[in-house]
């Protein structure tokens, strides 16, 4: 396997304060990547890094070899990262196919046809991947008229919309129930399936645990652990960090 | 007949430029430059039909294109602040622009006589129609023809991709960015599609009138322009049609009768429809239901 993202002594200051503390970190091809931490570890900082929202302090950021350092948040987007957020960002105000619509990539298309051609002939690949989320019975609804389980697959299915290389979820199953987890955890299996690869950032270890292929643990911004979900699982540092000791975790 | 039929001329050229700031506000501009470019569009073609002896329509056109060549000057740097900064820098253009007209001096000898803006004396001697025999209901033609124009422009912009993405850049910057949206290039190409609709606005409404002078565009003019998108409402282009007659044609003119009362019961009227319709006048339950009577369409459930 090759690496997707690679992070290489990565950083990012808040004034005196370190968010991420030059942080190294690997995603190869095609695989679920968890990066875990207790809150304020940095996570949603990296997440935010790699699309461009913040400018780093230091390192580098590599998608598929190319540093992208330089690159707008939208440029990022066309070189092969998508993303959701941990707090949902719809377009509340139009439908739910208009919402993926917007994201929609199609390098086939020219320009002209992409941005001023109707929707009839991309009517049918949308309602494909709303089938994907079960929003296909939605799509004319006005996204800010879901309820927040569909918001959730809204925001997945546009992020997917973009066609990307690697998908970053930024806490997907915040504020899910179990159900709806299960349902979340069957639609990363299937990006996997379908050969993107994934960066998970999660609170919730049974999701983490039963979909990750790997998983790396950040605290006040620097990498304390990475291994599989089993050594994770068992590493000391990773339960002092979360319970303060191991003796705590058990 | 003259009397309603200016009325009629009114607001259209108003509703002209009320649908450039529309352009604008889909993107969540608050923009008050849209008087600078329909001051461009007005001298620019002015100057074309009365100077260089040009035919209505090439003026027209190269009034619109000088005012979008500006917006899109204009927009590049403007466009990279927000908010209440944005709305103060497009206060300063426009008066720039305001300033420059209370200035500008082109005076010159077509047929004997002179002609041309006259700094502080204004523009006067627009009188392309006059001259060329127009009657005013064509003058009222020509200038709902633009109308018509632009309203079925924007209402086929909604029904394309590039619609949904003015929309969602006015949405949510930060997720429209992270679709992939180049908010700069959206919001300049806004900035520029309205500076040419308030450059053809203001080409028009200088032949029509005849004169034009700096106290024409002034800052109110420029609320009056965001006025009518904000209180008909973003959800459909005709809002901001139903605002400028609301404004125009029903509170300006049509209450006359109640002397200077009037423009208590304006501001009054004004801050009642924010309130009970926050969203304009045509919001998007509104249009909604329009389209199920008018299209026999079932409600969603």
């Amino acid at each position: 396997m090759t690496a997707v993202l690679a992070l290489s002594q990565l950083a990012k200051h808040f004034g005196g304060v370190r968010a991420v503390d030059r942080l190294d970190l690997q995603v190869e091809r095609g695989e679920v990547f968890g990066l875990i931490g207790p809150n304020g570890s940095g996570k949603s900082t990296t997440v935010n890094l790699v699309c461009g929202i913040f400018p780093q302090t230091g390192g580098t950021i590599e998608l598929d070899g190319v540093e992208l350092g330089r690159l707008q948040p939208h440029q990022r987007i066309e070189a092969g990262i998508s993303r959701t957020f941990q707090n949902i960002r719809l377009f509340g105000g139009l439908t739910v196919w208009q919402n993926i619509w917007v994201a929609w990539r199609d390098d086939e298309t020219g320009w002209a046809s992409n941005w001023f051609g109707g929707s009839r002939h991309r009517r049918a690949q949308i309602q494909e991947l709303l089938a994907f989320s079960n929003l296909d019975h939605r799509s004319e609804e006005l996204a800010g008229n879901l309820s927040f389980g569909e918001q959730r697959r809204l925001e997945l299915a546009r992020a997917v919309a973009a066609k990307p290389k690697l998908i970053l979820l930024d806490e997907p199953a915040a504020g899910m129930n179990s159900e709806e987890v299960t349902d979340l955890k069957k639609r990363i299996l299937k990006l996997k399936q379908s050969g993107v690869t994934v960066l998970l950032v999660e609170h919730v270890m049974e999701l983490v645990m039963s979909v990750t292929d790997r998983i790396a643990v950040l605290n006040f911004g620097k990498r304390i652990a990475h291994g599989t979900p089993q050594e994770i699982q068992q590493n000391e540092l990773v339960q002092q960090a979360y319970f303060g000791s191991a003796e705590n975790a058990k | 007949m003259a009397y309603y039929l200016g009325i009629v001329q009114n607001i259209g050229i108003h509703t002209l430029l009320g649908l450039s700031a529309y352009l604008l506000l889909l993107t969540g501009q608050l923009s008050l430059a849209q008087v600078g470019f329909f001051a461009i569009g007005a001298y620019t073609s002015g100057i074309l039909t009365v100077i260089f002896g040009l035919s209505i329509f090439p003026a027209l056109f190269a009034g619109a294109l000088t005012a979008g060549v500006f917006a899109f000057l204009v927009g590049i740097p403007v466009l990279y602040v927000r908010g209440l900064m944005l709305v103060v820098a497009t206060i300063a253009f426009s008066e720039i622009v305001r300033l420059f007209f209370f200035n500008l001096n082109w005076r010159a000898m077509v047929n004997g006589v002179e002609v041309g803006p006259d700094s502080t004396q204004g523009f006067r001697e627009i009188r392309y129609f006059a001259a060329n025999g127009w009657e005013q209901i064509e003058v009222v033609s020509l200038i709902w023809f633009f109308v018509g124009a632009v309203l079925a422009l924007l209402w086929w912009l909604d029904r394309v991709r590039a619609g949904a993405v003015l929309r969602a850049v006015g949405e949510d910057e930060l997720a429209a960015q992270s679709s992939g949206i180049n908010l700069t290039r959206v919001k300049v190409a806004a900035m520029t599609g309205g500076g040419i609709i308030a450059g053809i606005g203001g080409g028009l409404y200088a032949h029509s009138t005849t004169y034009v002078d700096h106290n024409t565009f002034t800052i109110l003019l420029a609320t009056f322009a965001v006025s009518y998108p904000i209180l008909g409402g973003l959800s459909s282009v005709f809002g901001t049609l139903i605002a400028v007659i609301v404004i125009q044609g029903v509170m300006i003119e049509g209450m006359r009768f109640l002397g200077d009362f009037r423009n208590i019961l304006f501001g009054l009227l004004i801050i009642l429809a924010m309130n009970f319709r926050p969203n304009g006048l045509l919001d998007g339950n509104t249009v909604a239901a329009l389209k199920r009577r008018l299209f026999f369409l079932k409600a969603k459930r």
